[in-house]
């Protein structure tokens, strides 16, 4: 046994892990050994890859590309490559991935199981609105090709099906012509939940890529700063390969606490004002930011933390929003990252995927034991009301009621689920 | 254009030193396996990664002498090789060898006579062209016998005396002899011990390790470093300590 924690490191519990290194050597450990659930990088900041005491595949070794097609962009690949890799390779060769989340250091797999999404979704949708194909091993033996066309409900189950079909093996993925490996991007301060959503709605034509940080700790007219990038046109610069930077050990408190929140929301703020308006990033600095500083989660101390991401209807998602953040501002517990972003008209195509059309609220809270959950209910119960639901791939104490809430079409996903898989999410959420 | 080749290039090291070195610039690969689907799936790979390099398989048998023969003989004649890198091995259990003389004399060829013999049969051609750095990817567990190892050590000590000799052969020539030593890695040879907590190097420093090394001519190369001064230390134990140990 071996221990394993997610990125929210709440708990660290001893599993047992088998290394699926090849294809077929992965169909037949997922069909002799099982029950299991799959892990890619772990970078889910809940249990949805966890299974204390039981088994995980490790998906890592799934680390080949299959195929490339020049003329029209179509990758086959293993479900265990980084979206870092397919990024850097294809990139100076004029293609690249569509959609990617915060970070890029997560796997194929991964990406498809939380059908996750990135800061353009308001002109690309999620993950898996580029995925053609997949090809899933189930813990009976067989093979199940889906897409669209095909087994299109095993499709639309496995799309931010939280690994709970079967083990992907490999998929087939629709990459787009990159313009540039340079954005040009802008930063305005904002006040008050008008202004952003003002700004949001006025970026999307113009702008591939908007997303907010927001201080909610700010009061009322909360303070924010509202980013927007697009590929840049007649720019290019040689770069320097990014040091990266690590966290070499847990210390003994969260540094991210109640002392420390206050200033460093309002130093980040007035850096970043400093900063002049209009730049040129490159694309890992501007859309990963945080992927150079390895490990960054281990400043949140040895109890962990926990993000709450939700998402909202647009109509009341004004109201609700600004509910949340007066709850939040209320209770004292604060939030270091706070992420205000749009989602633009597309619903995932997964029976469980997490994006639809709204707004959603991503708080990284430090683990406070009863105070932090206590304040999770009340955001629960604000955003039930206002007909959203809570992010699977940063969940990890949500109850089954919230949930089903929020995901109406559970009782159909569950005809497709894989009878051998099995994990700390699906039991604490599905009952097994 | 380089022209490097693979002996077991379905070796997770070895495939990692691939990707490094298509990313140098241009090369030409040839992989040598023993399963036809399983180094199409490495080559597969490589050529997307390196920008459609070019790249051959070669499919034989490397436990007999002959087919060892014929394909360095074959390899070697499409060409003046630059570098061969000879990676195959296998991690027996050492219990299952003690019990068993079959499981015994299969580690010992696999990681003992066939790279030797694969060695054997290029270094002639190296010796015509005067040119090139032959590789061999032997262990720090051949370094000094272990009771929990030694079957394995054993074989790839006799690597490293076979390595000593071809570079005592080929001193003062255009041709060099490289041992590389890793410490454990993580690949899947691996995947019994790290599950049980091993620590492991990450392979794709090993690899970087390795190519460097081969750049730099270094006649042994310990990777991870630290594993030099760590197998000095265990080389120099006295027996009446080291017997003690449970290692
Ligand atoms: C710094 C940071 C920023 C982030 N930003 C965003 C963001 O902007 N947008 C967003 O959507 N998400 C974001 N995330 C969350 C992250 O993208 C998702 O949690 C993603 O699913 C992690 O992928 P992984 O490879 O680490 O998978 P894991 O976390 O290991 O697993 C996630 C789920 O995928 C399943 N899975 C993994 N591999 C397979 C497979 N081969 N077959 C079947 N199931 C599989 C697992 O069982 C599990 O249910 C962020 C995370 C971090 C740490
Ligand atoms: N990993 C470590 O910790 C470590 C430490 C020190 C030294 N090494 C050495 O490094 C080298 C590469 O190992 P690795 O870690 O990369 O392991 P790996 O990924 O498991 O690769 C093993 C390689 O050996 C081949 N092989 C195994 N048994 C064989 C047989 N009977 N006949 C022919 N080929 C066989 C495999 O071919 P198939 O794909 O066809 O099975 C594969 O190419 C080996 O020489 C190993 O001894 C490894």
């Amino acid at each position: 046994m071996i221990s394993v924690e997610s990125w929210g490191r709440i708990g660290i519990y001893p599993h047992n892990i088998m290394h699926l290194t090849a294809p077929d050597q992965a169909l037949s450990i997922v069909k002799n050994n099982h029950p299991g659930i799959a892990y890619g990088m772990g970078k889910s900041y809940g249990d949805a890859c966890l299974n204390p005491g039981q088994l995980l595949w490790n998906t890592r070794g799934l680390d080949h590309f299959i195929h490339f097609d020049a003329d029209n962009g179509r990758l086959t690949c293993e479900a265990g490559v980084l979206l870092r890799d397919i990024q850097q390779l294809f990139l100076p060769r004029g293609w690249c991935l569509p959609v990617t989340p915060g970070t890029q250091l997560i796997t194929v797999g991964g990406a498809i199981a939380n059908d996750v999404h990135g800061k353009n979704h308001h002109g690309f949708g999620s993950f898996c609105d580029q995925v053609l194909r997949i090809q899933l091993a189930r813990t009976d033996g067989s093979i199940i090709e889906c897409s669209r066309h095909s087994s299109p409900d095993m499709f639309a189950a496995t799309a931010g099906g939280v690994g709970l079909t079967g083990v992907i093996i490999t998929a087939e993925l629709q990459l787009r012509h990159s313009p540039n490996l340079w954005l040009e991007t802008e930063t305005i301060p904002y006040y008050g939940l008008e202004e952003f959503f003002y700004l949001s709605d006025s970026s999307e034509t113009e702008w591939e890529h908007t997303v907010s940080w927001i201080d909610c700790l700010s009061g009322t007219a909360a303070k924010g700063l509202f980013m927007r990038g697009r590929p840049a046109r007649d720019y290019d610069k040689a770069t320097q390969p990014r040091r990266s930077r690590n966290i070499p050990i847990t210390p003994p408190l969260s540094l991210v606490n109640r002392l420390s929140l206050k200033p460093f929301n309002l130093t980040y703020y007035q850096l970043q004002k400093l900063r002049p308006v209009q730049r040129h990033e490159y694309y890992e600095d501007f859309l990963y930011p945080l992927d150079h500083l390895t490990n960054w989660n281990r400043l949140y101390g040895p109890k962990g933390f926990y993000q709450y991401q939700s998402v909202v209807p647009r109509d009341s998602g004004m109201a609700t929003t600004q509910a949340m953040l007066d709850a939040i501002a209320s209770s004292g517990e604060g939030s270091f990252l706070a992420v205000l972003k749009t989602f633009g008209q597309r619903q995932s195509i997964g029976m469980l995927g997490f994006p639809r059309p709204g707004v959603t609220l991503a708080l990284d809270f430090p683990n406070n034991g009863d105070a932090t959950k206590k304040l999770f209910e009340r955001l629960d119960s604000i955003v039930r009301d206002a007909g959203g639901r809570i992010y699977l791939a940063k969940d990890a104490r949500m109850s089954r009621e919230m949930f089903e809430a929020g995901y109406p079409l559970l009782n159909e996903f569950t005809r497709y689920r894989d009878p051998g898989i099995s994990s700390a999410l699906s039991r604490r959420l599905m009952g097994s | 254009m380089r022209n490097i080749v693979i002996i077991g290039a379905t070796s997770s090291i070895a495939e990692h030193c691939a990707r490094l070195w298509t990313k140098q610039g241009d090369v030409t690969l040839t992989l040598v396996g023993r399963d036809a689907q399983r180094t199409e799936r490495v080559a597969a790979d490589l050529l997307i990664r390196s920008n459609y390099a070019e790249i051959r398989v070669v499919i034989t048998d490397f436990l007999s002498p002959s087919s060892i023969k014929a394909t360095a003989d074959q390899i070697a004649q499409k060409g003046v090789i630059d570098i061969i890198l000879i990676a195959h091995g296998s991690l027996p259990d050492q219990h299952d060898c003690e019990q068993d003389l079959n499981k015994a004399h299969s580690a010992l060829e696999v990681n003992a006579i066939s790279p030797v013999l694969f060695a054997e049969a290029f270094a002639d051609h190296l010796a015509k062209a005067n040119h090139g750095t032959l590789a061999m990817i032997g262990s720090v567990a051949g370094d000094r016998g272990r009771k929990s190892n030694y079957i394995y050590g054993a074989a790839k000590g006799l690597v490293t005396r076979y390595a000593q000799g071809l570079q005592h052969r080929f001193h003062n020539s255009g041709v060099r002899i490289i041992l590389i030593k890793p410490g454990p890695t993580d690949t899947p040879m691996t995947s019994q011990i790290k599950a049980a907590g091993a620590r492991l190097a990450p392979v794709d420093q090993v690899a970087s390790d390795i190519v460097k090394g081969i750049e730099s001519g270094k006649p042994v190369i310990y990777t991870p470093a630290i594993w030099q001064l760590i197998m000095s230390i265990i080389r120099h134990l006295p027996a009446t300590i080291f017997n003690r140990l449970n290692i």
